[in-house]
């Protein structure tokens, strides 16, 4: 459980990131902060590993105040991932994702053997493991981010906008095999990004922020689909524009099957089956016939 | 060009480099005086140096006032504060001590901003946000600076390494004025004989010895770039890649 009480961030220049924010996230479920740039979701994000350091106000984790804990040996009990991956160039793949096991003094060998079974756990093959981050895609360079974050058993996992710089093929894949990851897994993840249906697919729960790291609405996707809070919110999930309105339309010639149609008339997939929720959804409740 | 073989004629004559030959010879003492000289200098201007880039750049504090001061540094005449110096160790040295001291800080001066230039602006060219992940995943300040900072930086590092020896190397000449050793020596006792080839020959030996330590650290220098950053087209390759350390460089 990470609580923010009251925490505000004030930078040297006078600009307020966050005012007065006040929230908890659940253990063991991902709960996505999205926002446009600038409204302080990463700076809340930073907090929680100490990146940052609120002007006031307290974060702690499972009711320990962080500003008590040693920065450097609550940032290796944390695992961070973020937009670029940060993998250091200049280590191999293996070495990258031992890095944190390593740090706290696993021996290399085993740090090494371990970091070879994440590779395995995020769908990287292991003959990538003695290359350089260079030398892999976008997408691998992730999954290799990914597995570093994961190395050590974290109770935690940070990702700040992880899938932002990849396109979005591999993006789908991404997000896809994170949710796959956190089913097996169960950690608390916390996860930065400014695209909505990447929050909906990702979240358990979603906060949507307004600038100054005020709180628009919270919930589940699937809440916050069926009732906005208030115009904002609507804008921001598209609902204003009928996006999210969608219906089903069966159209002559398409054999019985029944095309989902958003409010333009769009479509936008298939009604699968006898309009049962998708399977492997991790959750009915996640709104998967928006997705289809 | 007659006189150019003639200065070569003069270095390789055997009995120049015979031991117990009259001053300035034999060469090989001189060389060996001129590279000392070098090497005290550029130690101690690394230990100088090379901390205080590695702090500028890591911090990113003081900088503006470093890039000031090397300036004021580079634009001193080496020459100039060779005999500033020397008069003023005159006064509270040993008539042997004195002119060593003096040429040593006088070499020191010219060694440092190269040296801190290459040290800081190397850690300001790695990325910010590998430093920030770095430090996300947990290292110290110090694991950072260790283990990321410092070899990322390296090349850059050595670069600047390299372009103080390669100075200090050619200013070591004026040792010699000073009243110490070093090829110098050869030279200035040719101006005294009026003998050119003596003039030349000196001359020749430090451009060549010039030349060959800067060859030797350029290739040090490429030995040190990470195999990590140094070619992308390694993607389709790996395995020269992982092979050598010097073909990734091509």
């Amino acid at each position: 459980m990470i609580e923010f009480r009251s925490v505000t961030k004030r930078f040297p220049d006078e600009t307020v990131a966050v005012d007065d924010f006040s929230f908890t996230l659940p253990s063991h479920r991902t709960t996505v902060l999205v926002g446009s740039s600038g409204c302080g979701k990463t700076t809340l994000l930073r907090m929680i590993n100490r990146m940052v350091e609120p002007t006031s106000g307290q974060v702690l984790i499972d009711d320990v105040d962080v500003a008590s804990r040693d920065k450097v040996e609550l940032r290796r009990s944390i695992g961070y991932v973020l937009q670029a991956a940060g993998l250091l160039p200049h280590r191999k793949v293996v070495d990258n994702v031992a890095t944190a096991p390593v740090l706290k003094g696993v021996p290399k060998a085993q740090a090494r053997a371990e970091a070879l079974e994440l590779l395995d756990k995020v769908g990287l093959d292991r003959s990538l493991a003695d290359r350089y981050p260079r030398q892999l895609s976008g997408g691998q360079q992730q999954r290799v981010g990914v597995a570093r974050a994961l190395a050590g058993d974290p109770n935690i996992l940070l990702m700040d906008e992880p899938f932002g710089a990849v396109d979005p093929i591999v993006r789908a894949d991404l997000q896809l095999e994170l949710n796959r990851l956190q089913r097996e897994l169960g950690k608390t993840i916390v996860f930065v990004t400014h695209d909505i249906d990447e929050a909906f697919t990702l979240a358990d729960q979603v906060i949507i922020f307004k600038k100054g790291g005020i709180i628009a609405q919270a919930g589940t996707p699937a809440q916050i689909l069926a009732e906005p809070a208030d115009d904002f919110v609507a804008t921001f999930i598209g609902a204003d524009k009928g996006k999210r309105d969608l219906h089903l339309q069966q159209r002559t010639g398409d054999q019985g099957l029944t095309l989902v149609v958003d409010g333009d008339g769009r479509p936008v997939g298939i009604l699968d089956g006898a309009g049962s929720p998708a399977p492997g959804g991790p959750d009915p409740a996640r709104g998967q016939v928006t997705r289809a | 060009m007659r006189l150019f073989l003639q200065g070569l004629a003069w270095i390789f004559d055997g009995s120049h480099w015979q031991a117990g030959a009259q001053s300035p010879l034999p060469i090989q003492d001189r060389l060996v005086e001129h590279l000392t000289y070098t090497a005290i200098a550029i130690v101690i201007a690394a230990v100088i140096a090379l901390p205080l880039g590695f702090f500028i750049g890591h911090t990113g504090k003081g900088r503006q006032f470093v890039i000031g001061f090397t300036g004021a540094m580079r634009a001193l005449p080496t020459l100039g504060l060779l005999f500033f110096l020397l008069m003023v160790f005159g006064y509270f040295l040993s008539y042997n001590t004195a002119p060593l001291v003096g040429a040593t800080i006088a070499f020191v001066i010219l060694a440092i901003p190269s040296m801190l230039a290459g040290a800081y602006s190397g850690l300001e060219s790695v990325d910010r946000q590998t430093i920030d992940a770095a430090r996300a995943n947990g290292m110290t300040e110090w694991q950072i600076l260790t283990q990321v900072e410092i070899p990322l930086a390296l090349p850059l590092i050595v670069g600047g390494i390299r372009a103080s020896v390669l100075q200090v190397i050619a200013t070591v000449t004026i040792a010699s004025y000073a009243g110490l050793g070093g090829l110098g020596r050869i030279i200035t006792s040719g101006i005294g004989l009026n003998d050119y080839s003596l003039i030349l020959g000196g001359a020749l030996l430090v451009t060549a010895l010039a030349l060959g330590m800067d060859g030797l650290l350029a290739l040090v220098q490429r030995a040190t770039a990470t195999q990590g950053l140094s070619d992308p087209t390694a993607r389709r390759r790996p395995t020269s890649a992982t092979k050598s350390g010097t073909r990734t460089h091509a």
